[in-house]
């Protein structure tokens, strides 16, 4: 199993670790329930060195990308990110990805742990033609996100949404971006190995509370976010999950442009819904969505927990357009019971504006 | 860590030495779980056959079946984890415990030792 930089850190925190895509991280510090609210009320600080990190470099990185990934990256703006996909040709969706541009021919293309090293692979094949080089970046990644999250970082307050730049934490040189998968304000902070544990430390006596990957699945599923092998697979586009809009569709040619131009054009047998439940059994990932009239089965719970911010089970699920506007009443069997679900729009949680 | 004064299943259940025995879940399997949300719980009355299972503990990562360490009968549930699932977490092996059973056998159950060995690291 691979380490993080601050693999020393999570076992002088008591950790619970979990392994991940092939790396032992931490699962939770002490009560999963607690760092949830934690970052929704202050601040948490997170571990994501996990996740994958290529630098995409080159005379030709922006129109490289625009071709290799659904959205149109050469738009972006350096200094700024943008959440988009990587697609096979059939349009099922590779992975979800943010990509941040650091200068006109530099991008930082941040993918799952698990997708990491197929992410990379997949651009490389379709690189042929284009001036650019694709390397692994390496280095930690901390995130602070929360409510307190400037005030901890002590800097970043000028940053929009997706906006990234160098900035100096514990006297480090980072790269600060605010950016998160948690439904908070807050950055994810880019650095090298070396200095993570130093950075890691200032945040943490910033007033961050250390928070694991447990929570950081509850924080995701209340605003909505979607998590690779369970919303997003190869099954599914873009427009399955209600993400149409990360596809530039006008690009002349690009990666999977006839199959997600045709899902764009006929739409999808199946779509992502919202589904709220009163029982206190929360469906779960793999279970059965039934029509309550003739009992049929017509979908399937991608996500589902107990939401600790709202109080009752919150889930996900891809169900038949038909089924999926917003008051449906819709039952799960949550392992042989059935449970009354209502269909809602996502994300289940929006935060209070600042 | 592990009471020595308990005994445990293999399914990481733990019942003390008694004709009416107090059965819970151990630390190590309240770890695993993380924050217990919600217990379902047999009905008293209730005949349970060790290993089988007989009800379901709800964190918000994921759902555990719980299995009987012990065939018996079901003769008392702790109501207190209706409201207060979280004292499986806080208190496994007191304030914690999940039903008291009759027990009429305990085909396989590990003393203290036993259990620390099955859940150390090497095993």
């Amino acid at each position: 199993m691979r380490r993080t930089a601050l693999f020393d850190v999570h076992a002088r925190l008591g950790a619970s670790l979990t392994t991940f895509a092939g790396w032992t991280m931490p699962l939770r510090y002490g009560s999963d329930l607690a760092e949830h609210h934690t970052v929704r009320t202050a601040a948490g600080l997170f571990d994501l060195s996990h996740m994958g990190r290529i630098a995409v470099t080159g005379r030709n990185a922006a129109e490289f990308l625009d071709y290799a990934l659904a959205g149109r990256l050469s738009t972006v703006k350096a200094g700024r990110a943008r959440y988009t996909m990587l697609c096979h040709t059939t349009g099922g969706v590779l992975d979800d990805l943010v990509v941040y541009r650091l200068a006109e021919d530099r991008f930082l293309v941040v993918a799952n742990a698990a997708n990491a090293a197929m992410v990379r692979a997949v651009l490389g094949e379709h690189a042929n033609g284009f001036a650019v080089e694709i390397t692994d970046a390496g280095g930690s990644l901390i995130a602070v996100q929360g409510p307190h999250a400037v005030k901890v970082v002590g800097a970043g307050d000028d940053l929009p949404y997706y906006g990234i730049r160098p900035a100096e934490v514990a006297g480090r040189d980072v790269l600060l971006a605010r950016t998160g998968y948690t439904g908070e304000d807050g950055f994810e902070i880019y650095c090298a190995d070396a200095d993570a544990e130093a950075v890691w430390d200032a945040l943490a006596a910033g007033g961050a509370k250390p928070a694991g990957l447990a929570c950081r699945d509850t924080l995701r599923l209340e605003a909505g976010m979607p998590l690779y092998g369970h919303e997003l697979t190869v099954r599914t586009t873009p427009f399955h999950a209600g993400l149409g809009r990360v596809v530039a569709l006008d690009k002349p040619d690009f990666v999977g442009a006839e199959a997600l131009r045709r899902a764009a054009a006929e739409g999808t047998a199946t779509v992502l819904t919202g589904l709220v439940t009163a029982g206190r059994r929360a469906p779960r990932a793999g279970h059965a969505v039934l029509d309550p009239v003739s009992g049929d089965r017509v979908g399937e719970v991608t996500s589902g927990a107990p939401s600790p911010t709202l109080g009752h089970p919150i889930a996900m699920a891809y169900v038949p357009p038909v089924f999926a506007t917003p008051g449906t009443r819709l039952v799960v069997d949550v392992r042989g019971t059935r449970e009354d679900a209502e269909v809602v729009a996502l994300p289940f949680y929006r935060r209070s504006p600042q | 860590m592990i009471p020595l004064n308990l005994r445990y299943s293999r399914d990481h259940e733990w019942l003390t030495d008694d004709e009416i025995a107090t059965v819970g879940i151990t630390a190590f399997a309240a770890d695993a779980l993380g924050d217990v949300v919600f217990v379902d719980l047999p009905e008293v009355g209730t005949v349970t056959k060790a290993g089988d299972p007989c009800g379901e503990i709800e964190s918000t990562k994921s759902v555990s079946e719980v299995y009987a360490p012990a065939d018996g009968e079901i003769v008392e549930v702790n109501r207190a984890l209706a409201d207060d699932p979280g004292l499986i977490n806080s208190d496994p092996y007191g304030a914690g415990w999940l039903y008291r059973v009759r027990v009429t056998g305990t085909p396989e159950v590990l003393d203290a030792a036993a259990y620390a060995a099955l859940i150390s690291p090497e095993s």
